[in-house]
């Protein structure tokens, strides 16, 4: 990866509201072309999507996470992929993952309460032909997102003038 | 009655002649002032990396709470020693050619102390950081400035230092890249510099500690030139690179006759750096690579940001190739680096470092750090900005 690409990213991955003209001037390259590179990587699918992480506590919306670890079986011409497919098609399943280990699948669970999200699990996950088990962990508490820490009580102390 | 005590006759003679610094003035300025943004800061606005943190709070719980070796921890001399042949092919012995130092600033006093003898000379290139000059006043010795210019980028120029140095010249203390500026000297312009050292029979002490924060290729040691790894006290540390300005943690390599007679002074008078400072530097070395260059890239952006930025604004700032520094020239406003530091930070609450207070070649120049956030150097340039029309 070059070392503009690297610094673009790396810009857009802290801060995806970032202008182009910020972007150009810590970059050093012209708009035009810093323009051209998101483009690019929008189009190969390097950039996939701008989001917020949204503190819902905050915002006084309730949501109830839960962590479903899946075991499953595959059958011929039906591998991973396709239970996936059956899996993330769910409005209510954040993230689909093929993991190592005990289990083979991890999923992340939105729901409106836990009463909601385990009928989910038990109606429409654990129903499924390939899933053979699932076990539900609900989230008590979520201290850092994609990187971004929630409960930061860290802060820089430095003197204000030092040689 | 007993006779009265003045103090201040009591005062050694050769503290007199060190003026107050201007840094601690402008300190005190400042330290008066609310809500201030402050591009006047030496040191990283990051702080330790947690893995970094994480091995000193181990270690304590592990009651790793001793002395250690007079030279520092074994293993951390042996990754220092590691770390040189791999990035710049020379080859210390941890045993014998490196000093573990509590920051550079204790390895920087002891390096002159152990070379120089009263009335000797030592030049010290400037602008340059503020404790060359004193510590050689400390030493007994004399300092020499040798100043350097915009016009070469604030590099050392042959003939300016050919033209500085006398039978008495025993050593000469240069820093790239450089505080204040952000000058960096490439590998054949320092090789200009070697000769005249080799020709003239003299010392470098070379302060390094910015080395990681080289922006446009590689940084050249100076002990990694022809001749010179015996005729250089190289100096660097774990402050800038890992942001563990806190830790004071650092160390010198050189010749063993010179290491030996570092440590004798060491021995007496800090007996060790902190072991738990000495613990985090190994787990810096070994394994902080990765988010050391993170903060790398970081800085880079915020350079060409200010840079571009003060040269916008009116104030000719040229390419600074290293550390955390821009070095703008604030000449064409007329006033002096005094007097615009202190109006900016009456006036806009921007606190910058005047560039005289790192020689009088610095004078007409402003230090402006630029390890601070993307948001606080927007705001800043904004308000210099304005402050700038204000003038006219």
């Amino acid at each position: 990866m070059d070392n503009q690409t690297r610094n673009i990213l790396e810009i857009l991955e802290q801060d995806a509201r970032t202008s182009h003209e910020d972007i150009a001037e810590l970059t050093g390259i012209s708009v035009d072309e810093v323009k051209q590179k998101i483009d690019q990587f929008e189009k190969t699918g390097v950039i996939r999507k701008y989001k917020t992480i949204i503190d819902w506590d905050i915002a006084g919306e309730d949501y109830v996470y839960a962590i479903i670890e899946l075991k499953v079986t595959l059958q011929r011409r039906l591998g991973y992929q396709a239970i996936a497919e059956r899996l993330y098609k769910f409005d209510e399943v954040r993230s689909v993952r093929l993991i190592s280990g005990d289990h083979d699948i991890s999923l992340t669970v939105r729901g409106k309460s836990m009463k909601q999200v385990a009928f989910f699990v038990a109606e429409k996950i654990a129903t499924l032909d390939n899933v053979q088990s699932t076990s539900t962990h609900f989230v008590l508490k979520t201290y850092k997102e994609d990187g971004v820490i929630l409960y930061e009580t860290e802060q820089l102390k430095r003197l204000p003038i030092s040689p | 009655m007993r006779q009265k005590c003045n103090p201040t006759e009591f005062l050694a003679k050769n503290l007199q002649s060190i003026p107050p610094s201007g840094i601690r003035r402008f300190f005190d300025l400042v330290s008066e002032i609310d809500d201030v943004i402050s591009l006047g800061v030496g040191e990283p606005d990051f702080i330790t990396p947690w893995h970094i943190r994480e091995a000193c709070i181990h270690s304590i719980e592990q009651g790793e709470t001793s002395y250690t070796s007079n030279y520092g921890l074994k293993e951390l001399r042996e990754e220092v020693c590691k770390m040189y042949i791999r990035k710049h092919g020379i080859h210390y012995n941890p045993g014998d050619e490196a000093l573990i130092t509590t920051g550079v600033s204790e390895a920087l006093d002891i390096a002159i102390r152990t070379i120089v003898n009263p009335g000797d000379e030592v030049i010290v290139v400037q602008p340059s950081y503020v404790a060359y000059i004193p510590s050689v006043i400390f030493a007994g010795g004399t300092p020499v400035p040798v100043s350097t210019d915009v016009t070469n980028n604030f590099k050392i120029t042959p003939e300016s230092l050919e033209a500085a140095i006398t039978d008495k010249t025993k050593a000469i203390i240069i820093n790239y890249p450089n505080n204040p500026t952000g000058a960096v000297m490439k590998r054949n312009e320092l090789e200009e510099i070697a000769d005249i050292v080799a020709e003239h029979d003299l010392f470098v002490i070379s302060d390094e500690i910015y080395e990681c924060l080289t922006y446009s290729g590689a940084h050249t040691s100076f002990a990694s030139l022809e001749g010179m790894k015996e005729r250089t006290i190289l100096l660097n540390g774990f402050s800038k690179a890992y942001a563990m300005t806190g830790f004071r943690i650092a160390y010198a390599l050189a010749a063993p006759e010179i290491i030996k007679s570092m440590m004798l002074i060491h021995q007496y008078t800090m007996l060790c750096a902190p072991i738990s400072s000495q613990v985090g530097a190994i787990e810096a070395i070994k394994n902080g690579d990765t988010q050391m260059q993170k903060m790398v890239r970081e800085y880079d952006r915020r350079r060409r940001l200010i840079v571009r930025g003060l040269n916008n604004i009116g104030l000719e700032c040229f390419e600074p190739e290293g550390a955390f520094y821009a070095f703008p020239s604030v000449k064409n406003t007329g006033l002096s680096s005094q007097d615009f530091a202190e109006s900016l930070l009456n006036e806009k609450r921007v606190a910058t470092v005047p560039g005289d207070v790192f020689g009088s070649c610095g004078n007409g120049f402003l230090r402006c750090s630029y390890a601070a956030s993307k948001e606080d150097i927007k705001r800043a340039l904004d308000q210099m900005e304005e402050f700038i029309i204000s003038l006219k």
